[in-house]
């Protein structure tokens, strides 16, 4: 393997080859068209590397592989998968700030990101599995006196990954720990905007993972996502994206009678009760954090607090302290340590951002801070963070921007508050903020979401199960009870009399 | 009085162009309007009848003969809105058939005029027969 060494400008931006193949059956394989297209940078819009441009027959040759290797990866004992698990953990740990430097030049989000989270939480996904994978039992059950039922949880095969641009590492971490855990072999496909940092980490982790176990295609959705998800060699499809593509992977999938899981974004409610603003003190100072974690990630999360519901009481004295810390955002070059906002993924997210700020100017919000494009880095993609005050029914309210856009609005009680909230057709996340200790149950249990931060937001340890209601998708991830997800349950019904039913 | 409808979506001539580039490529051709993460919020364009349609999808017109078509819960929270389907150079990350060729289909919106909003072209409810 190639050494990859770091060149050292004044932004630490990491050396990459000049293209990257598909890992396929732990080798580097060129795609068969031998066609390779552009990866740029947001950042700058510098390339970074050729990748390849991949079809059905790369996705085939994939499958292939995952099949191959799933006859022995699918019958290692959790303790061997567990060693692996730990393995790649350590490998992702000692490489951090690499991977984290690669991470910000790929999506364009700020380095203090991706070393604080991003990598980070990597790390600590990988070990989570590989530990809850340890303490695992099945079931026996005597359902009589000479009946057992045994309960085994067995891998369902070979899976089909599709990765989104936001978090390139993290989400391909969130898919592939539970898959590699449960005993599945796995097909993963990164998003197209981001396809080279998880070819990275795979090249550091060689020798690590049996060959075929993980295989990386690499190319366009409609080329190369498409016939994955269409395949009839896999067993299951896991999905983060947004609901037209989910619609048609589940289409797909009912073709082949296959399960998915899906995580298709949400417009999450952030709501600040009366009682937070009762004292100027750490707590309150938190809340206005809490609130402006709409930038996080440039907003490009699928539950970025994008809706901020405040009490009509305290509005004047918290909006004046949130714009003032959004005002203080300090965007820049994201490989600066400095950086708190970076760019945006790629142009035509850039662009959408921009329509929409647009539309939310056209809907008569009032644009209370930011409302336009930033020149941090020529060549790049940037936007300001930018508050409107509008209501709910306007689009800005309704639709995942995607970007660091946030709409606030008001409400008179917590009724008001909870159905502002629920008014959307997503249920991801929420934020439930308040000082009261009786609303900091009861209220949270009345948002349509699958996850809600009270008195916190954005998150995301491993061992809280995360995932959506309504139209934001299905399945639970960060927890063990992902691993059902890529399982299924084989009973074995033992009979010990020796003694005939009697019936022929 | 005038009589004439109001369309709700349009195409810009550089959108209408990729169009037909797409069409030479694949044959006729569908849009749905996507809602969510990532890539969401953007048109997504597919071989005709790739995407069934289901009783709860809307259409909302025609750009360049291809259906234009949008969930019916999300049209609520557009419907008061004009959409001209553009393009834009990017990367996109989904399976509309236009990422290939390095550009993106995206919406512009803007609000309909109240002369407008009593004209507007009436919307067709499920798979077309």
């Amino acid at each position: 393997m190639e050494t990859l060494e770091l060149v050292e400008t004044h932004a630490n931006r990491p050396k990459f080859r000049s293209h990257y193949d598909n890992y396929i059956g732990g080798k580097w394989v060129p795609p068969v068209g031998g066609e390779y297209f552009d990866n740029t940078s947001p950042v700058d819009g510098s390339l970074i590397a050729k990748m390849p441009r991949s079809k059905a027959a790369d996705v085939d040759l994939a499958v292939a592989a995952a099949q191959k290797a799933f006859e022995t990866w699918g019958k290692t004992s959790a303790t061997e998968r567990s060693k692996v698990l730990l393995q790649i953990a350590d490998v992702i740990e000692k490489n951090l700030e690499f991977l984290a430097r690669v991470e910000t030049v790929e999506n364009g989000k700020a380095l203090r990101e991706t070393m604080a989270a991003d990598l980070p939480l990597c790390v600590d996904h990988f070990r989570y599995f590989a530990g809850v994978i340890r303490a695992e039992e099945g079931s026996a059950t005597e359902l009589n006196a000479d009946t057992l039922s045994l309960i085994i949880k067995e891998p369902v095969g070979v899976v089909g990954q599709i990765i989104p641009w936001n978090f390139p590492l993290l989400m391909a971490t969130w898919k592939l720990a539970p898959a590699l855990a449960a005993g599945c072999c796995v097909v993963i496909k990164p998003a197209e905007q981001t396809p080279t940092s998880l070819a990275i980490m795979f090249e550091l982790l060689e020798g690590i993972v049996p060959a075929g176990v993980v295989n990386i295609i690499q190319g366009f959705g409609p080329e190369a996502g498409k016939p994955l998800a269409q395949h009839k060699g896999i067993n299951k499809v896991a999905f983060t994206g947004e609901t037209t593509t989910g619609r048609l992977i589940m289409q797909y999938a009912s073709e082949n009678l296959i399960p998915v899981t899906m995580e298709l974004g949400g417009k999450s409610p952030n709501i600040f009760m009366k009682s937070i603003a009762d004292h100027d003190d750490e707590f309150f100072d938190k809340c206005v954090e809490g609130a402006v974690m709409f930038a996080l990630n440039q907003g490009e999360i699928c539950t970025c607090p994008s809706r901020l519901l405040v009490h009509e009481d305290i509005y004047d004295k918290f909006m004046e302290r949130v714009i003032a810390r959004t005002k203080a955002i300090k965007l820049g070059h994201p490989l600066d340590p400095d950086t708190m906002m970076g760019a945006q993924a790629s142009n035509d997210q850039y662009e959408k951002i921009l329509s929409y700020i647009d539309i939310g100017k056209q809907e008569g919000a009032e644009v209370l801070t930011g409302g336009g494009p930033a020149d941090s880095v020529e060549g790049g993609f940037y936007i300001q963070p930018t508050i409107f005050k509008g209501n709910n029914k306007m689009r800005i309210f309704q639709e995942e921007i995607f970007g660091p856009v946030l709409s606030v609005t008001t409400f008179k009680d917590a009724d008001e508050a909870v159905a502002i909230a629920n008014d959307t057709l997503y249920g991801l996340g929420a934020g439930f903020w308040s000082r009261d200790a009786h609303e900091l149950y009861t209220i949270p249990r009345q948002i349509q979401a699958g996850r809600v931060w009270v008195n916190c937001y954005h998150d995301y340890p491993a061992h809280a199960p995360f995932g959506g209601y309504k139209k934001s998708g299905f399945g639970r991830e960060n927890h063990l009870m992902m691993l059902n997800h890529y399982r299924q349950v084989k009973n074995l019904l033992i009979s010990y009399s020796k003694n005939k039913l009697g019936f022929f | 009085m005038t009589t004439q409808t109001t369309s709700r979506v349009n195409v810009t001539p550089s959108a209408s162009d990729i169009i037909s580039k797409v069409r030479a490529e694949h044959g006729p051709l569908m849009f749905h309007q996507s809602g969510g993460c990532c890539d969401g919020s953007s048109p997504m364009c597919y071989e005709d009848g790739e995407f069934i349609i289901g009783s709860s999808d809307v259409l909302l017109g025609q750009i360049d003969g291809c259906n234009f078509w949008m969930s019916s819960d999300q049209f609520e929270y557009w419907q008061h809105t004009h959409l001209t389907i553009d393009v834009t150079p990017g990367r996109g990350a989904s399976f509309s058939l236009e990422i290939p060729m390095g550009v993106r289909f995206m919406i512009r919106s803007r609000l309909f005029e109240p002369d407008e909003m009593e004209h507007l072209a009436p919307v067709h409810v499920g798979p077309l027969e």
